[in-house]
């Protein structure tokens, strides 16, 4: 019989659909596959029990004739920043420790309806502020991916979606959730050798999820393909009236429409994007993409996108602007952490539950955006930061002028060793110089596996597409999938 | 511009987050850091440039005004908004004695 943990959303959909075998068979070997990692620690809760609940529900379904969904008896992760009602929702902080929502975030809500099974609540960066897992309260993730060099270093899997990356890459679950604000799902998925989508901001609502920084903030999609990713974004997409920024558009068939064959298309090559140093291997993997689009019918052209260098500052100011506003929220009161030292009043209550309850990025961020804010700095800062960020996405509107997708590196290196770059914050943010630009634009985005480099570890290439064109994005990277031919695996060392 | 000791004070007050000297202290170099590689905005010729507040241009929509039109979002929920209080009683967040 096929291993089951080996398939992918598409495979276990059709499957239990043409009853080949049960959800709860699929669930039953996916969450050994999650009690078997604990190694990882990609799971902040599991929930195997839900999971089976669930699962049973959609079989009875099958059994009586129903339609079982677009995600139909698929076990999935997800990231633990979506509130899930019932089930603790900490965004890897202790201040949310013990956090049971009340209500499920839209996104969770329409997994759910589409049929999928949640096998617990993926770990990740606190407040999914951090590129390589390493600031949740609840303990670094460890990427399932090893060099081959002889040695054991445990590598970062990539931030702030570690948990995601890292559960889709060692076969816990053949898909979950991720959120991007800056790269958190196509940085990780380079990583760890899988595919991630950040679709147009406003694509997937954020109602429910807890909030980094709102202008930047999307769901999306993490899986072994194009095509899981193209149907799990179709499951997670849709207009929801309780998010203001949400589109009012009508979710496109996706996966009906994938389709490798480029003729026609134009590639833009942002020669902005080739950076003085730019590691040797990086290249090559940029320049064999290429070769590969060429051979999907695409024609190559080079484009430039003059503000690239301050994309990645200019977020430096933007995020934890927005983030120190919005965690604001967290004041003892409410919700999560109380911390009420003896004798003290309100104010006290805020500072100790405050100081108790956020880590060391945390606050470095929270106060950062309190600084930039402040009066006297706010235009010299925030609002000098607001009007790059409308050259930066000025750039991709005229560069769309000249082409229809955009092909770049994923990130300008391999996963790196957990502790390498984690006491240097400004090295940890150059990690997501390739990610940010698309975020700041608000414009569809995807990771794809490319290869491995010369020790043994993946590395991703990354298609930007114009706003609302998450199929453009997603043939592209088909094309590049079906020649990459991507099928290295992690050699399973943990338990 | 650079922060130091006292500025670092003053905004962990702003941001109330409770710091101790030394924390306070080490956070100096950190934010410097950070603020310096920010400074580089300051060359991009911005001149007549608005400033960016909606990434993707969207309308904004009023809801019907009705009450509890979302049941998700309505009222009469209070023992759900307070299941998650670190301490709630007789129907209310309860907060410490506040005395100015």
């Amino acid at each position: 019989m096929t291993n089951l943990t080996d398939l992918g959303v598409a495979a276990i959909r059709d499957g239990v659909k043409a009853g080949d075998f049960t959800s709860r068979e699929v669930t039953e070997a996916f969450n050994a596959n999650v009690a078997a990692a604990t190694d990882l620690n990609a799971f902040i809760v599991e929930t195997p029990e839900i999971a089976l609940q669930a699962a049973d529900l959609v079989d009875a379904d099958r059994a009586a004739g129903k339609d079982i969904g677009i995600m139909g008896g698929v076990p999935i992760g997800m990231k633990d920043l979506f509130c899930t009602r019932g089930v603790q929702t900490t965004a890897g902080s202790h201040i949310l420790e013990g956090f049971t929502p009340e209500y499920e975030s839209t996104v969770s809500h329409n997994l759910w309806s589409a049929g999928a099974v949640m096998l617990g609540k993926l770990n990740l960066d606190q407040f999914a502020m951090g590129s390589s897992n390493e600031t949740s309260y609840f303990g670094n993730v460890i990427n399932p991916w090893k060099r081959n060099d002889g040695g054991n270093a445990a590598l970062a899997p990539g931030g702030s979606s570690g948990g995601s990356s890292t559960a889709v890459a060692a076969r816990l679950a053949p898909a979950a959730t991720g959120t991007d604000t800056g790269g958190s799902i196509r940085q990780p998925a380079a990583f760890t050798g899988i595919t991630g989508v950040k679709p147009t901001y406003g694509r997937c609502s954020r109602w429910g999820v807890v909030a980094f920084a709102s202008s930047l903030d999307q769901a999306g999609p993490m899986a072994r393909d194009t095509r899981d990713c193209a149907i799990m974004l179709e499951a997670m997409a849709g207009f929801d009236p309780k998010d203001s920024t949400s589109l009012d558009m009508a979710v496109p068939n996706w996966e009906a429409a994938l389709s490798g064959d480029l003729k026609g298309k134009k590639v833009g090559i942002p020669r902005e994007y080739r950076m003085d140093g730019m590691d040797a291997e990086i290249e090559a993997t940029w320049e064999q993409g290429k070769q590969w689009l060429r051979d999907a019918g695409a024609e190559v052209v080079d484009i430039s996108l003059p503000h690239t260098k301050y994309a990645l500052p200019a977020y430096y100011i933007i995020a934890p602007a927005e983030a120190s506003s919005n965690l604001a929220r967290y004041d003892g009161l409410r919700y999560g952490l109380r911390e009420l030292p003896e004798g003290a009043g309100l104010q006290d209550m805020y500072a100790a539950t405050r100081a108790e309850g956020f880590g060391p990025e945390v606050k470095r961020r929270v106060m950062i955006g309190t600084y930039v804010l402040s009066a006297g700095f706010y235009d010299a800062y925030y609002t000098q930061a607001q009007k790059v960020r409308t050259l930066i996405s000025r750039d991709f509107d005229n560069a769309f002028k000249e082409c229809d997708v955009i092909l770049a590196p994923t990130c300008p290196s391999a996963a790196f060793g957990l502790g390498d770059k984690s006491s240097d914050p400004l090295a940890m943010y150059l990690n997501d110089v390739f990610a940010v630009p698309a975020s700041m634009a608000g414009l569809p985005a995807m990771s794809v596996p490319a290869g491995l480099n010369s020790q043994g570890l993946p590395l991703g290439l990354q298609i930007i597409g114009k706003a609302f064109d998450e199929q453009g994005v997603m043939n592209a990277g088909l094309a590049i999938e079906e020649r990459a031919n991507f099928v290295a695996k992690p050699e399973r060392w943990w338990a | 511009m650079s922060v130091d000791k006292e500025t670092v004070v003053k905004i962990a007050s702003l941001a109330r987050i409770a710091m101790s000297d030394d924390e306070a202290a080490a956070m100096v170099p950190e934010l410097n850091n950070i603020l310096g590689w920010v400074e580089q905005l300051g060359e991009v010729d911005v001149t007549g440039v608005e400033p960016m507040t909606a990434v993707i241009p969207n309308e904004q929509r009023l809801r019907d005004d009705v009450v509890d039109a979302d049941p998700l979002t309505g009222g009469g929920v209070r023992d759900k908004v307070l299941a998650n209080a670190p301490n709630a009683e007789h129907g209310f967040f309860a907060v410490p004695k506040v005395i100015e």
